[in-house]
């Protein structure tokens, strides 16, 4: 049975069982997220083994370099000797400049980041308090048109940093981040292509920078965005999509609301749903979903369905992480 | 030097031409998508890709009990007879759609008849 070496203790590995398990099973305390390898919260460094190729995809070549793996997605044949992420590869520093309600339950945060972060909108980074709670979060900004960076924070019940982003954070305060992560962006070299693109609640935001970013780099092709509300205040954002739909004949921009009492104009019914109305054909297009867990499987399955490959769909339901429950001490 | 089926039928770039439409017709198929409706779409993929190349007569070799392995938690749930049928029926669907000649598509609905007792668990 292959050992795992982490700090000064020593820890097994059951066959088949990885990393990030087998240490959370033998009650090590480790932040971790996804356990599918997307979101890097769980971000190890292997200092003497062999790591599975298959956990260092996606990671940059500068970690890779120095061992960093992702424990999630390595079920390792032989010994490691593990050794925690070096805070200074991971984390820059940054510091809240901006915060702005746009909806009765959600913010939009903007960070400055003491050194330039490169990154795409569109792309996550992870955010972390100095107490060590960690929450993904995706970029709303557009780096040629905006200095700092954009997240959406919508507060959820019992979620920590959700809460303490929409009512007790200040202007001011710092915070670690991490990043930026994700192959959910807008690729230049196919003007023409169609976008589509879902999301509700928070989940317009890295919509939001990927629409800006098409368009600013001059795509051609139709861009269509439903963004989805049960309640019409929490459809956020309106004026500026709806400005940006008039200054481009390409771009539309379809606000639903699920529940009752939408605002003149708006669709009834989910944002999925009346995406699918419209498009019943989508061969051909790129599609990016992102918002709760349901609707981006079930948006998944129905663009799959409707003609679209798989490659060219891409889903974000960040709200399914389940990150530790406590801050670290 | 007479050719594998696998290699007659065009190899890995048929399994490609296939597993999206295979894949669709099974996710539409309301008698049969719970099975197949992972919340990790690609991951089905691949499975879907493996049971292609299978069928296809391909390189990747499975054993019967490999076949049980595989599909004895599906059958602890349900998996019947009729559920077999319409994998096989979406098959053929697949190949007639991608025009495979009569022949060659016989071959493969042989080899997917073959695992039927495996699949099955009988
Ligand atoms: C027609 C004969 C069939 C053959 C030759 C076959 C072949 C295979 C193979 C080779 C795999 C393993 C893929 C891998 O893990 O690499 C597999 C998995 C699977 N098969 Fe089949 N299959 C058959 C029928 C069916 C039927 C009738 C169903 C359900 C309606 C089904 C549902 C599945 C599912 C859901 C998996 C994935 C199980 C998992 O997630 O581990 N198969 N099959």
């Amino acid at each position: 049975m292959p050992r795992l070496q982490y700090g000064s203790a020593s820890y097994d590995l059951l066959s088949g069982e990885s990393v990030l398990d087998a240490l959370l099973r033998q009650g090590v305390d480790l932040s971790y997220s996804c356990r599918k390898g997307s979101c890097l919260t769980c971000m190890l460094r292997c200092a003497k083994g062999h790591i599975p190729p298959q956990a260092q995809d996606g990671l940059r070549d500068s970690l890779r370099a120095q061992g960093y793996f992702l424990p999630c997605l390595a079920s390792p044949e032989g010994d490691i000797d593990l050794l925690s992420g070096e805070d200074a590869d991971l984390f820059g520093r940054a510091r809240l400049v901006e915060i702005e309600r746009l909806a009765p339950a959600i913010v939009r945060i903007r960070l400055e980041a003491a050194t330039p972060l490169y990154y795409h909108p569109g792309q996550f980074i992870n955010l972390r308090r100095g107490d060590g709670l960690m929450r993904s979060y995706s970029l709303a900004s557009v780096p040629r048109r905006e200095d700092h960076l954009e997240i959406h924070v919508k507060r959820l019940k019992g979620g920590a940093m959700s809460t303490w982003l929409n009512d007790e954070a200040r202007v001011g305060d710092a915070i670690d981040i991490q990043g930026a992560n994700g192959s959910g962006f807008y690729l230049p070299g196919h003007p023409d292509r169609p976008i589509l693109l879902i999301g509700n609640g928070s989940g317009l935001a890295p919509l939001y920078g990927i629409a800006r970013d098409a368009l600013g780099d001059g795509h051609r092709g139709e861009i269509r965005l439903y963004h989805g509300s049960r309640t019409a205040d929490g459809l956020y954002l309106r004026d500026e999509l709806r400005a940006l739909a008039v200054s481009h004949e390409n771009f539309f921009y379809t606000p639903c609301v699920s529940g009752p009492e939408p605002n003149p104009g708006d669709r009834t019914g989910r944002a999925d749903t009346a995406a699918f109305d419209d498009l019943p054909q989508l061969s051909g297009w790129r599609v990016f979903l992102c918002g709760s867990p349901p609707m981006v499987h079930a948006a998944k399955r129905t663009a799959y369905l409707a003609g679209a490959k798989l490659a060219d769909i891409h889903a974000d339901a960040f709200e399914l992480r389940e990150l530790r429950k406590t801050p670290r001490a | 030097m007479s050719e594998t089926l696998y290699q007659r039928l065009g190899g890995e770039a048929a399994v490609n031409a296939a597993v999206d439409i295979f894949y669709r017709k099974v996710l539409a198929d309301r008698q049969i998508r719970d099975f197949f409706d992972d919340v990790d779409m690609d991951a089905q993929r691949a499975k879907q890709k493996s049971f292609l190349t299978m069928v296809f007569g391909g390189p990747k070799t499975y054993t019967g009990k490999d076949m049980r392995e595989a599909h004895k938690k599906l059958v602890a749930n349900g998996l019947n007879e009729s559920h077999f049928n319409a994998v096989a029926g979406h098959l053929q669907a697949t190949l007639d759609e991608l025009k495979v000649p009569k022949a060659l598509s016989a071959e493969v609905m042989a080899i997917a008849a073959s695992t039927h007792d495996d699949v099955l668990n009988r």
